[in-house]
């Protein structure tokens, strides 16, 4: 029979044992009685051999192991009834611990989602990232993303992986419907078998597709397939032309499918692409390779397989090759700054949960010590010292799952709209679901919790001296509780600062970077992608010509003040960092100072209203065949020119062709990489070059990329509509993509400080409250217990400031100790937060002293209110009392 | 009454099982052969029996079943279970080999070890 079994039939077993012992009584009375005694008789005697028929009962109960079950049993509904006699008590324990919980769950289960899930492909754990290093480090590290080349050579070496190649592109479906831009990309043929995937209709790519000179076909998704065709089946081999080439659909992707947290609308082979840099080692557009791990195969025998290969490449191509590895890493979720951002919030979060505990532990022991008695009294009736700890631990525990439930409730509640308001994009949002992690995540921290608040109160309770607690009831306990509460109030102080300070650092840096100029005048600036129409895009004529039409019909909309073109936009994605150097005696490449390459035309300076600090800025003679030149900013004029004036002086930049470049202007500096980031980022100098002078076997490429900037009277969102049909008239087939505002963009780099500090803030407000109610309540218990000691005190002279004094100088302690550690604690958050947070800047004492000011004020006013109370005390009931 | 010793600590599993595994017994019966057995020079405390005997049909060395006694009484029988055999025989053989290493050592002349 197993414990549970002999638990289930408890009734019958005590039936049975029941009889048994009968039995023996009677079978022993008969005996005797047949010895010759009286009936009577023989029944004592017989009873007094078996021994007490109770205690027999109990330990042959005990002999089945399921006693601890039963005391479970008994502990639980004790425990219930204990929260039923005091409601408003279990109700705040209760609320303070869901909100906590189900904070705290919140967290785990965005984190969870983000980074701790595999990604959703089959058995994610063979799946790797295959990465090229270079024996010398640059300022952007020594790892580097695939050249096909290499790719393709890599996947005909190695046996115990199979490589897949992908990369993103993006373009124009001009057929069937509307022109659209839409995301796309290129992968080889084995992409979607080496993930795990197969299309939902339709079929897969081919090996004998993926090269040039084979039939055009594509995957599409699902999303297409319902937006172009109504989720037809004869979809199936119809074709849409993608940046004016006609592709045959093949197959339907699945409707979840995304790739590396994008979704992709149109996926092409890679084997396809013609242009000229996708066999270039050097300077090649860059590929993502993911691999599966064959069956059998190990990790290390890939390795050597790569350095194999790699080795072979050195030897066969030195220029590119030379000193360049492959490196196969785990393939794992990148949250880049949301991973930051969740483990601070997260730390936050149980901040806030173990204050909470902390407050609770402190009600608990102030109730504990009022029923001193009443354990008193169960130990002098047998209980045992273990028994008494393991009853007031279920009861702590009950509280701390009744929390959990309702916190895990209120975490459904709350997790969609907090996706919602997550600054930019959480990556991997469609991930972030509730699941058995998060269940046994909430169920532990539940239990944790509970036993966390509940065993300082449990362990203190049956400690009493026995004797002494029942002669005195409740008052004897009192100088031992005193101490433990003033650690429990000092320790919820100490937290309380941690998140103070943390939310006053992020508030001051908030502030600062707020009112840093961004180098741009960002009000009123629409900025777009703009898709040139594929049937201009192999003509570099044709595709000077369009730009110029596009910016004449942008320019004569009405309520539009400049128009003009930039290839990479302040704080938007994207940027061109290129190596510079005063002379004709250039170093090694890689040895190159950087510098952000930005190619715009005349306009821009007035569109994005960046001051001119010296020189001239672009004009309509700088073109194809003038001098080349280029504007500087401030900083890049420091850097190389130092003091002396850049304008007249000449920069030699390789990648733009051997002749050096004429710095003709320089500019203001603009935070290129956001307001907060700017100050941190590797390559802060920037200058700009003529789109103009841009040569033509460059320009479809930078056409893919440039967008079109407008300065507009008014709203600029307004200006949309407007520019989007102006644009269309000319070819059908050109459309704006992601369309934003400056404003918006500047917003956008500063939305996580203010995610975070609004949160922080939060907590913080939060921690400051609880302290603030843990410090009142304990003093008020403390004073009350001490009525009688105030009462003789005063009876001896002591005037109503003396008592004050004598109350308040035990807050102070607390207050003094809670900040001394708490400081400590916090002085090391603070280091996380420089890490963790740009534009962080430890120097300014200000929102430190001001934080820990606000929490000694706020402690002191709480521990007012009972310290007066104390002191009002009458001596004559104080000492009626007593 | 001669002075009785105490039944040493885990001995007394070991003569139950002993018992029953002459055949199966109900609980009175045990008690009584214990005592028997025993001549009275080993006090087998009464109100022990029944929880030791829980405990081994607990720990699956017994295993119990109600029949009806010669009288025509419904009483619990208990038998010893295969497992409950192999542990009485590993039992009883340490418990032999204790027993002899001990009265070697008690019986020792005083001189010791030659």
């Amino acid at each position: 029979m197993t414990w549970w079994q002999r638990l289930w039939q408890k009734q019958k077993l005590d039936d049975q044992l029941d009889k048994e012992l009968r039995f023996h009584i009677e079978e022993h009375t008969a005996r005797l009685v047949a010895d010759g005694l009286e009936p009577s008789q023989a029944r004592r005697q017989a009873r007094i051999a078996v021994g007490g028929p109770e205690q027999i009962k109990e330990s042959c109960r005990d002999a089945r192991g399921t006693r601890w079950l039963e005391d479970l049993w008994q502990d639980l509904r004790y425990a219930l009834r204990t929260i039923r006699q005091r409601p408003g008590f279990a109700a705040v324990v209760v609320l303070t611990l869901a909100l906590g919980i189900g904070s705290t769950t919140l967290m785990f289960t965005v984190l969870n989602g983000v980074l701790f899930k595999p990604f959703p492909y089959r058995s994610p754990e063979r799946l790797f990232s295959l990465q090229e290093k270079t024996a010398k480090a640059t300022q952007f590290g020594d790892l580097w993303a695939f050249a096909y080349p290499n790719f393709l050579d890599v996947r005909s070496a190695v046996r115990s992986i199979d490589p897949a190649a992908w990369r993103f592109t993006g373009g124009t479906v001009s057929e069937p419907g509307d022109a659209e831009y839409i995301q796309s990309c290129e992968v080889s043929a084995e992409f979607l078998s080496v993930l795990g995937i197969s299309p939902a209709v339709g079929r897969d790519f081919t090996s004998q597709e993926d090269q040039a000179g084979a039939a055009t076909v594509a995957l599409i998704s699902d999303s297409l397939w319902k937006r172009k065709f109504s989720g037809r089946e004869d979809a199936l081999g119809a074709t849409v032309t993608f940046n004016g080439q006609q592709y045959a659909v093949v197959g339907v992707l699945p409707a979840s499918f995304q790739l590396a947290d994008n979704p992709v609308d149109l996926m092409s082979l890679m084997g396809q692409n013609t242009q000229p840099v996708m066999k270039a080692r050097e300077a090649h557009p860059r590929i993502a390779v993911w691999a599966r791990l064959r069956d059998g195969a190990t990790v290390e025998r890939a390795r050597s397989e790569l350095a194999v290969v790699a080795n072979r490449l050195a030897a066969e191509y030195p220029r590119s090759n030379e000193g360049r590895t492959f490196i196969a890493d785990p393939l794992r979720p990148k949250a880049g700054n949301a991973g930051s951002t969740m483990w601070l919030l997260f730390g936050a979060v149980i901040l806030v949960l173990l204050i909470g505990c902390v407050n609770i532990a402190s009600l608990l022991v102030a109730r504990a010590s009022s029923r001193g008695r009443e354990m008193a009294v169960r130990v002098a009736l047998g209980a045992g010292r273990g028994r008494l700890v393991r009853q007031c631990l279920t009861e702590s525990v009950v509280l701390g799952l009744i929390g959990g439930v309702l916190g895990i409730l209120l975490m459904f509640f709350a997790l969609q709209p907090f996706i919602s308001l997550w600054p930019g994009s959480l990556p991997r949002a469609q991930e972030v679901q509730v699941d058995w992690r998060v269940f046994a995540f909430a169920v532990a921290v539940s239990l944790m919790s509970g036993l966390l608040f509940g065993v300082v109160p449990a362990l203190r309770a049956p400690a009493q001296e026995l004797e002494r607690s029942l002669r005195a009831g409740s008052r004897a306990l009192v100088g031992g509780s005193r101490r433990l509460q003033s650690i429990l109030v000092a320790s919820e102080l100490a937290l309380a600062v941690v998140l103070l300070v943390s939310a006053g650092i992020l508030g001051s840096t908030f502030l600062r970077l707020s009112a840093l100029d961004p180098g741009v005048n960002t009000h009123n600036v629409l900025v777009t992608r703009l898709a040139l129409s594929p049937s201009v895009v192999t003509d570099p004529a044709r595709i000077r010509a369009d730009w110029q039409d596009i910016l004449d019909r942008a320019r004569a909309l009405p309520g539009v003040r400049s128009v003009a073109m930039v290839d990479t936009v302040p704080m938007r994605e994207g940027n061109n960092p290129l190596g510079y150097w005063m002379n004709s005696a250039l170093p090694p490449r890689t040895e190159l100072p950087l510098s952000l390459a930005n190619s715009v035309t005349p306009d821009y300076l007035n569109v994005m209203g960046i001051t001119l600090r010296a020189g001239r800025f672009f004009d309509g003679n700088d073109r194809m065949g003038s001098q080349p030149v280029i504007v500087i900013d401030e900083v890049l004029a420091r850097r190389a020119f130092g003091d002396s004036p850049a304008v007249g002086k000449k920069l030699w930049i390789p990648d733009m062709g051997p002749a050096p470049q004429q710095v003709i202007g320089v500019v203001a500096h603009v935070r290129y990489w956001g307001v907060a980031d700017d100050d941190q980022a590797q390559v802060r100098a920037q200058f700009y070059y003529p789109f103009a002078q841009v040569p033509d076997q460059l320009l479809r490429r930078w056409s893919e990329l440039m967008s079109v900037a407008v300065r507009t009277e008014n709203a600029p969102l307004g200006i949309v509509e407007p520019l989007r049909r102006e644009i269309r008239t000319t070819a059908r087939d050109q459309v704006l993509t992601e369309i934003r505002t400056m404003d918006q963009l500047a917003e956008a780099t500063l939305a996580r400080h203010r995610f975070l500090l609004v949160l922080i803030g939060a907590f913080a407000g939060t921690a400051l409250l609880l302290a603030c109610i843990g410090i009142y309540g304990v003093l008020a218990f403390l004073s009350r217990q001490r009525v009688p000691e105030f009462g003789v005190r005063m009876a001896l002279g002591a005037d109503a400031r003396d008592i004050l004094r004598l109350v308040l100088r035990q807050s102070v302690g607390m207050i003094a100790a809670g900040v001394t550690i708490g400081s400590l604690l916090a002085y090391a958050t603070e280091r996380l937060l420089e890490r963790w947070v740009s534009g962080v800047q430890l120097g300014d004492p200000v929102p430190f002293v001001s934080m820990v000011a606000i929490l000694i004020g706020a402690a002191l006013a709480a521990s007012l209110a009972p310290a007066r109370k104390a002191s009002r005390t009458s001596p004559v009931t104080a000492l009626r009392q007593e | 009454m001669t002075a009785k010793s105490d039944l040493p600590q885990g001995t007394l599993d070991l003569l139950i099982m002993k018992i029953v595994a002459m055949g199966p017994v109900h609980g009175y019966a045990i008690a009584q052969r214990l005592q028997q057995v025993s001549r009275d020079v080993v006090q087998a405390p009464q109100g022990s029996l029944y929880p030791a005997l829980h405990r081994l049909e607990n720990r699956g060395l017994l295993d119990a079943v109600w029949k009806e006694t010669e009288s025509g009484r419904e009483a619990k029988f208990y038998r010893l279970t295969k497992k409950g055999r192999t542990q009485l025989d590993a039992e009883t053989a340490s418990w032999q080999r204790l027993t002899e290493a001990v009265s070697l050592i008690l019986n020792l002349s005083e001189g010791g070890v030659k």
